[in-house]
């Protein structure tokens, strides 16, 4: 394990599993989409907008399960200082963000014809709206830091105040929620789901899991060669001009 | 608290007051916020003075955060935070006395203003009182909150903009407690202490964990 | 029973929208690298 924290090793490592990652994604999700559409039952109440379910719940978790992923990567960032964890956090808050739109999205298309309008102040809708915001707000601190090693500690820091902070949004949004309680509310989904359905959503969340670790590779990927080409052009900016290299490192 | 705070709590307070230091422009800025409201919504009393509250909170919300900005941005350009960061002073420390001095002279005059803008929007006395004591216990949370973002963009050169961008977000809660616990001074379903208790709640754990998250990322920008 | 298929249609729709771009932003950004980073390792050669 230990020996894939070093980057080339990673790259060599990466190199091997992206192609099966990816195999296995898209073939999850080609399952998962013949399931979706040809199998899965229409639900009694929804009808057919039911489908839509299977993608913005695999959506929703995928969200949170981003951010997760982003906050291993910031203790990886503070405690152990490893570029490796600089590169997975800042390769994750862009594909958090992607996942939370595709919520936000389909949950806004699913709720017109279910509740009669694009958007519903509800409380789960809100707080991945929360979330959205705050993965919107990781990306710009990204872009704003042009020392790599700086906008990791930044953005770990701002991430670890966020883990703290996300349950106590969750919680707030609620109680908000039930104190502006509008007229109808309906939950998505429901407690008991049926085997039917649940078959097709347990695989598209897999297929949506392994997307999102073939992209995050990727991305990681992308990450290590472009600090390696950073290093490269201020090496080669030194050896030309001596200045601007004692502006740079200083 | 000992001297070496007092004298840097003292330092800020004089750095606000004098020429250059800006310290009045938070509630000024408060002010205008407050009083181009009603020119958005309309001259109508009676729903001005419903949400009146949320007018307030708001205002004191933006107000609080963009002056926030510039907390350790002076210190950090003429080098006197390398002192901060170097002293035997602990750094969370001297985070919680900056944030201290800053609250004073912008979020205590806001208060202040508070139930005087609120006035003007046809809100009932006891909501008035609601207001001011709900901006009393939220806004520090804002300040320490803000001072997390302010240290995390300290000495970039478009901090601005980004600080509010990164904070806004996750003062969610003290924005949604502080309205409640305003409102339901007034009126309403809720009990005016379920809000409020919450609110000096989120207070004091902002109190508790800014100042370590605001020192972490001050230490954060050295290599 | 209602018509959902405009819905299902955008909701999937736009769902491969974004993982499609994902996916071309991601890969072409990878291409642009190996390429300045292959000018590099040519330069190194020539001196």
């Amino acid at each position: 394990m230990l020996k894939y924290a070093n980057p080339t090793n990673f790259l060599a490592l990466a190199a091997r599993l992206i192609p099966w990652l990816a195999g296995a994604a898209a073939l999850a999700l080609a399952v998962g989409l013949y399931l979706t559409f040809f199998v899965a039952p229409d639900d009694y109440q929804q009808g057919a907008s039911v489908k839509i379910m299977y993608l913005h719940v695999p959506a929703a978790w995928l969200g949170m399960m981003c951010y997760m992923v982003m906050t291993s990567a910031a203790l990886g960032t503070l405690v152990w200082r490893h570029p490796l964890a600089d590169a997975a956090q800042k390769a994750a808050a862009p594909l958090g963000a992607a996942f939370t739109l595709v919520c936000l999205v389909t949950g806004s298309l699913w709720g017109k014809p279910m509740w009669g309008t694009w958007w519903v102040w509800d409380a789960r809708l809100t707080s991945v709206l929360v979330l959205f915001l705050i993965y919107l707000g990781l990306i710009g601190l990204w872009q704003t830091i042009e020392e790599p090693a700086q906008a990791a500690r930044a953005a770990a820091i701002l991430t670890l105040v966020g883990v703290v902070n996300i349950p106590i949004i969750k919680f707030s949004v609620d109680w908000w929620n039930t104190l502006h309680q509008s007229a109808s509310v309906f939950r998505l989904g429901g407690p008991a789901i049926a085997p039917s359905m649940l078959w097709p959503l347990l695989i598209m969340a897999l297929g949506f899991t392994l997307l999102f670790f073939t992209l995050h590779l990727m991305a990681i990927r992308n990450e290590i060669l472009s600090r390696r080409l950073r290093r490269l052009s201020i090496t080669a900016a030194a050896a030309e001009d001596p200045e601007v290299a004692g502006e740079v490192f200083s | 608290m000992s001297s070496p705070l007092a004298a840097l709590f003292g330092r800020e307070l004089r750095i606000a007051r004098s020429v250059g230091g800006g310290g009045a422009m938070g509630v000024v800025f408060f002010l205008i916020l407050v009083s181009l409201t009603p020119f958005a919504i309309g001259p109508d009393l009676n729903l001005l003075s419903r949400i009146g509250p949320a007018i307030l909170w708001i205002a004191a919300l933006l107000s609080t955060l963009l002056g926030l900005d510039r907390l350790f941005q002076a210190d950090a350009d003429d080098g006197s935070l390398d002192l901060f960061i170097m002293s035997s002073t602990p750094l969370e420390l001297v985070v919680l006395t900056k944030c201290a001095a800053h609250w004073t002279l912008t979020a205590l005059p806001l208060i202040a203003a508070a139930p005087l803008l609120g006035l003007t929007l046809g809100m009932e006395p006891a909501a008035l009182a609601g207001v001011a004591a709900s901006l009393l216990a939220g806004t520090p949370a804002l300040t320490l909150l803000g001072a997390i973002g302010a240290g995390l963009t300290a000495g970039l050169r478009r901090g601005g903009l980004l600080m509010a961008v990164l904070i806004l977000p996750l003062t969610t809660p003290i924005l949604i407690f502080g309205v409640a616990s305003a409102s339901a001074a007034s009126g309403g379903t809720v009990p005016f202490h379920t809000p409020f208790l919450i609110l000096c709640g989120l207070s004091l754990m902002a109190v508790a964990g800014a100042p370590f998250a605001a020192a972490a990322a001050l230490r954060a920008r050295e290599a | 029973m209602k018509d959902y298929t405009f819905y299902i249609a955008s909701a999937y729709g736009f769902a491969a929208l974004v993982v499609v771009a994902a996916i071309a932003k991601i890969t072409l950004d990878y291409r642009a690298l190996r390429r300045k980073l292959a000018r590099f390792d040519n330069k190194e050669q020539n001196r």
